[in-house]
């Protein structure tokens, strides 16, 4: 258990590592870049010389990604051209991660909420009326692109009714405490009920349009899974035994279906993060998302460089958390040594 | 009659037990998929589809590239032609017939389909096949790659390609959605080719002296042909949802004379909360096709499973 | 009184839009109480259907089982899904082939051999795991303490059917039905089982229906053996007299496909021709004459019946259904 975690460590750290070095070289070979960002297309020659001097980007490549790599060792990933000019890549992350990071994890509670226990009831009533509404609107949710789910809920629940707040994660006239960064957490905390409250419905539009993708593949997953080990001969023991049906369905069918969903919310991370993208754009959410559609936008290196190794960096660490969790529940890969 | 032929016939009105022996599986995957609801329904809108895309020209009222109602356009007040006489849907931003676009519309979008999944199937099947026939280092070296490529979500990826190119165009676009399918069906083909390495039919083949060429493109590609497939029909919905993602970013085709759903769809984000139809009617279409390429993906794929055939 | 009395037993299969699939076709048997009976036949006879119906473990869509099974007196088939759960693991037990995938990979031992006890012997989860050590230790597991926290995975082939024994036998049922319980098993495994069996049957005065289609674990094992084909009792009789004078074609075909080492040097096996896909419906004949040497034109027009057997009583009832008997002895 302990070498494979150290393992995979090991497999993070080289991951991350090799995207560093091709994302670096990557942003450089960018058209445009951040010198005609900021100054403009028409800029003189003198004072765009100056400035990519300034950003080092004179120098050799290998030179330059040493230098990032150096600086990057002690905290320091550069200053931002574009998505917030001024302040460093590591204080923009720090800020919006938590952003990004409350409304993800929103997300996915609904998605997980909604999506383990409608597959389960699908599977049981193979072919009856639950089942295909639900098998339909699972495949209707990702048919359905997530920005357009998201200015269709934005401007039903938000704009025309009124239920919701339209854009930002809280009411700046709040004047909320700021503790972990993590809105709803800070209220808690403070016992500042109204901005924990305003913080969770700044969220509830922008995680039900993020959790249409995952809710769909979890519920297709835990559908087949169910299904699966409804027919497995260790059910039909458990039957042959009497056991009554909650038991059964506790301990026999929902613990052996659940292995491969927990595999599949892992790799629904990753679709997260892009989900973020699109919706943060669409509610002007202030999270990571924004900020890299931004920072594509502005050509900002440093913030795009650091984002996207995070956002790798999150994926692979999840997905390495949810195959050590994935042996806690198989005790098959637990007593192979977890090699597998 | 003779007793023989007496119970021939009788054997042949008695009950079927299982699957008939000497039907192919793709045989018997068509079988059952034209008795299956989704897959006709599937199949019925993506038909719909490419018939549409070929005979858009010609049932197509207007120009779809003239501003023709471009006076009854005001930037400053954000009007945009409404629906009217000879143009049953209106006009878009600058004026030009909805109903034509979304008609000739549906020729791009095809376009962007087709073209990002036979990319993404090709990179992904050099890759796979390499990786998986030859084994070794070879395998560690390109899953290793395939591997960093899937540690990058698939948009901010697609993104990311349709960054490098400083002039965008439609096809710079297909080429950043097609690049985040490569390592999936890299993977994918790996997979169903690793689990032929060891199988018997490939181990007789490798018993009898076939060559590994022969190995490998007569018996392992096809035998993995069936999960690729389904693949493919599921990335014609994501490649052209993609697609229009990538426009909503700003970083599509930034040449909007020829129409394109995703294109439409996300440069009416700024006219969506006083002309939503200019959303609407786009994503609709996109949202129709997708279904529609989803279907036939999950029914084919629930043809093709062995486990589901009882 | 018999302690099982299944009469005109039938399960069809209907699936919307395929064609009705008969796997039991009227199947009528008794087991007495301790008494070890047969059902034998090859695959798709309908010898496990049988044993799920009495079970009540068939699928609740898609068949249709009618008939009788009584079940010291009690209506097995009529009885309520909850009804049925209080009896099975407690009154009647089963045993099934696989024990790999006939064990859930994902919780210990311990708990799938007590919770049977919990649910019906109202025993706590503490009792039951010493009364789990004990019944691992009965069907001859070694270490049973330690055996109850491992997984399935951890132990051998024979060792998880040994489980799957005592988690059947853990409330004393009065039957216990095995089907095919040593077919996935190693040769030298497969008798230990069958010993370990015939000794617990014994020992509590359990019944047990012995489903398989081997004939050397029916020999050993059982006191009467009921052969099936296409979901039909054929024959029926005896160990002893069955083995002695096969009267149906078809058991002498499956005895005579048995390899025997004091057969004279150069005979040839000779196996049954064709397989079960020939069958013809037993409502225009006799299902087994497509494949039958003796078949005649009566085969294929009118139905046999099941008969006494007058010629193959040597030493108990003998009931057949043939047109056509065979006469002659197997060579001993």
């Amino acid at each position: 258990m302990l070498r494979y975690t150290v393992r995979r460590l090991l497999q993070l750290v080289i991951v991350v590592g090799v995207l560093s070095l091709l994302l670096f070289a990557w942003l450089r070979s960018l058209p445009g870049g951040p010198v005609s960002a900021l100054l403009g297309e028409r800029a003189t020659a003198a004072s765009r010389a100056r400035l990519t001097q300034e950003l080092g980007l004179d120098q050799p490549i290998f030179v330059q990604y040493w230098k990032f790599l150096t600086r990057a060792a002690s905290g320091d990933f550069g200053v931002s051209t574009g998505v917030q000019p001024g302040d460093t890549a590591s204080e923009i992350f720090l800020q919006r991660f938590p952003a990004t990071l409350e409304l993800s994890f929103l997300a996915i509670v609904i998605a997980i909420a909604v999506g383990i226990p409608l597959g389960y009831l699908a599977a049981r009533r193979r072919g009856g009326w639950l089942d295909n509404l639900s098998i339909v609107g699972s495949l209707v949710g990702v048919a359905v692109p997530v920005f357009f789910l998201a200015f269709v809920l934005k401007q039903v629940l938000a704009v025309d009714l009124g239920w919701f707040p339209t854009a930002g994660r809280q009411e700046g006239g709040l004047d909320a405490t700021r503790v972990t960064g993590f809105f709803v957490l800070d209220g808690v905390l403070t016992q500042e009920w109204d901005a924990a409250w305003d913080a969770i419905r700044h969220l509830i539009l922008p995680a039900i349009a993020l959790s249409s993708i995952p809710f769909s593949v979890i519920f297709r997953i835990t559908r087949a899974a169910v299904l699966d080990v409804l027919d497995e001969d260790f059910i039909r023991t458990a039957e042959s035994k009497g056991l009554t049906t909650p038991v059964i369905r506790r301990r026999h069918v929902l613990r052996n279906a659940m292995l491969p969903v927990v595999t599949t919310i892992g790799l629904q991370t990753g679709a997260l993060l892009a989900g973020a993208v699109l919706t943060e754009k669409v509610f002007a959410f202030p999270g990571i998302g924004q900020a890299l559609a931004l920072g594509f936008e502005r050509r900002d290196y440093p913030v795009l460089l650091l984002l996207i190794l995070c956002a790798a960096g999150v994926f692979v660490l999840i997905n390495m958390l949810v195959d050590l969790s994935y042996a806690l529940i198989d005790p098959r890969i637990r007593t192979a040594g977890g090699a597998r | 009659m003779s007793t023989k032929s007496k119970i021939d016939a009788l054997a042949a009105t008695a009950g079927k037990i299982g699957d008939d022996p000497g039907v192919s599986v793709a045989a018997a995957a068509w079988r059952r998929l034209r008795r299956n609801p989704v897959f006709l329904t599937g199949a019925v809108i993506i038909t719909a589809f490419i018939v549409l895309a070929i005979l858009a020209p010609f049932i197509a009222p207007h120009d779809p590239t003239d501003p023709m109602l471009g006076d009854q356009v005001v930037k400053a007040r954000n009007q945009i032609p409404e629906s009217q006489e000879g143009h049953p849907l209106g006009g878009d931003q600058v004026g030009r017939d909805l109903l034509s676009r979304l008609l000739v519309g549906s020729q791009q979008t095809l376009l962007v389909g087709v073209l990002a999944t036979l990319i993404g199937l090709t990179g992904g099947l050099i890759l796979g096949t390499l990786a998986g026939a030859l084994g070794g280092w070879v395998d560690s070296l390109v899953m290793r790659a395939v591997d960093v490529m899937l540690s990058i979500p698939g948009l901010l990826l697609a993104v990311s390609i349709g960054a490098l190119f400083a002039q965008p165009n439609i096809y710079t676009l297909i080429v950043a959605v097609a690049t985040v399918q490569i390592p999936i069906f890299a993977r994918l083909l790996r997979g169903s080719m690793l689990a032929q390495r060891h199988s018997d039919h490939v181990l007789a083949a490798r018993a009898l002296g076939v060559k590994q060429r022969a190995i490998v493109f007569r018996h392992m590609l096809p035998n993995s042909l069936g999960p690729v497939i389904v693949q493919s029909t599921l990335v014609l919905a994501i490649s052209i949802i993609e697609a229009a993602g990538l426009s909503f970013l700003g970083l599509g085709n930034p040449d909007d004379r020829i129409p394109e759903w995703g294109q439409m769809l996300g440069r009416a984000q700024n006219v969506i909360d006083s002309h939503p139809q200019l959303a609407f009617w786009p994503a609709g279409c996109i949202i129709v096709v997708a279904l529609g390429f989803t279907l036939m993906g999950e029914s084919l794929r629930e043809a093709l499973d062995p486990k589901s055939r009882r | 009184m018999a302690l099982l009395e299944v009469r005109d037993l039938r399960v069809v299969f209907q699936r919307k839009g395929e064609v009705p699939f008969t796997a039991v076709d009227g199947v009528d048997f008794d087991v007495e109480p301790g008494q070890t009976v047969g059902l034998v036949g090859e695959s798709g006879c309908g010898k496990s259907v049988t044993a799920m119906s009495i079970m009540g473990l068939l699928p609740k869509r898609g068949n249709k089982v009618t008939g009788s099974a009584k079940f010291e007196d009690t209506e097995l088939l009529t009885l309520s899904d909850r009804q049925m759960r209080d009896r099975r693991g407690r009154d009647l037990a089963m045993v099934f082939q696989d024990p790999l995938s006939s064990l859930n990979p994902v919780i210990p031992i311990g708990l799938q051999v007590t919770e049977v006890l919990e649910r019906h012997r109202d025993m706590s989860r503490r009792k039951a795991m010493v009364e789990a050590a004990d019944l691992l230790d009965r069907v001859g597991i070694p270490d049973p303490r330690r055996r109850l926290d491992e997984y399935p995975h951890q132990l051998s082939g024979g060792m998880r059917q040994r489980a799957l024994i005592a988690i059947a036998l853990a409330c004393q049922p009065r039957l216990l039905i095995a089907d095919e319980p040593t077919t996935a098993l190693d040769v030298t495994i497969q008798a230990q089982i069958l010993a370990l069996l015939a000794e617990l049957v014994r020992d509590s005065g359990t019944a047990l229906i012995m489903i398989t289609h081997d004939l050397g674990v029916v020999a050993g094992l059982c006191d009467e053996v009921n052969v099936l084909y296409g979901g039909r009792v054929v024959e029926r009789g005896g160990r002893h007299d069955l083995f002695q004078v096969p009267r149906h074609p078809y058991t002498y075909g499956l005895l005579q496909s048995i390899p025997r080492l004091d057969a004279p040097k150069g005979e040839r096996l000779s196996p049954i021709r064709g397989s079960v896909q020939d069958n013809i419906p037993w409502t225009s004949g006799c299902a087994f004459a497509p494949r039958c040497p003796n078949a005649t034109d009566t085969c294929v027009e009118v139905t046999p019946e099941m008969v006494p057997d007058g010629a193959g009583s040597v030493r108990g009832e003998r009931l057949l259904r043939c047109h056509n008997p065979v006469a002659q002895e197997v060579p001993a």
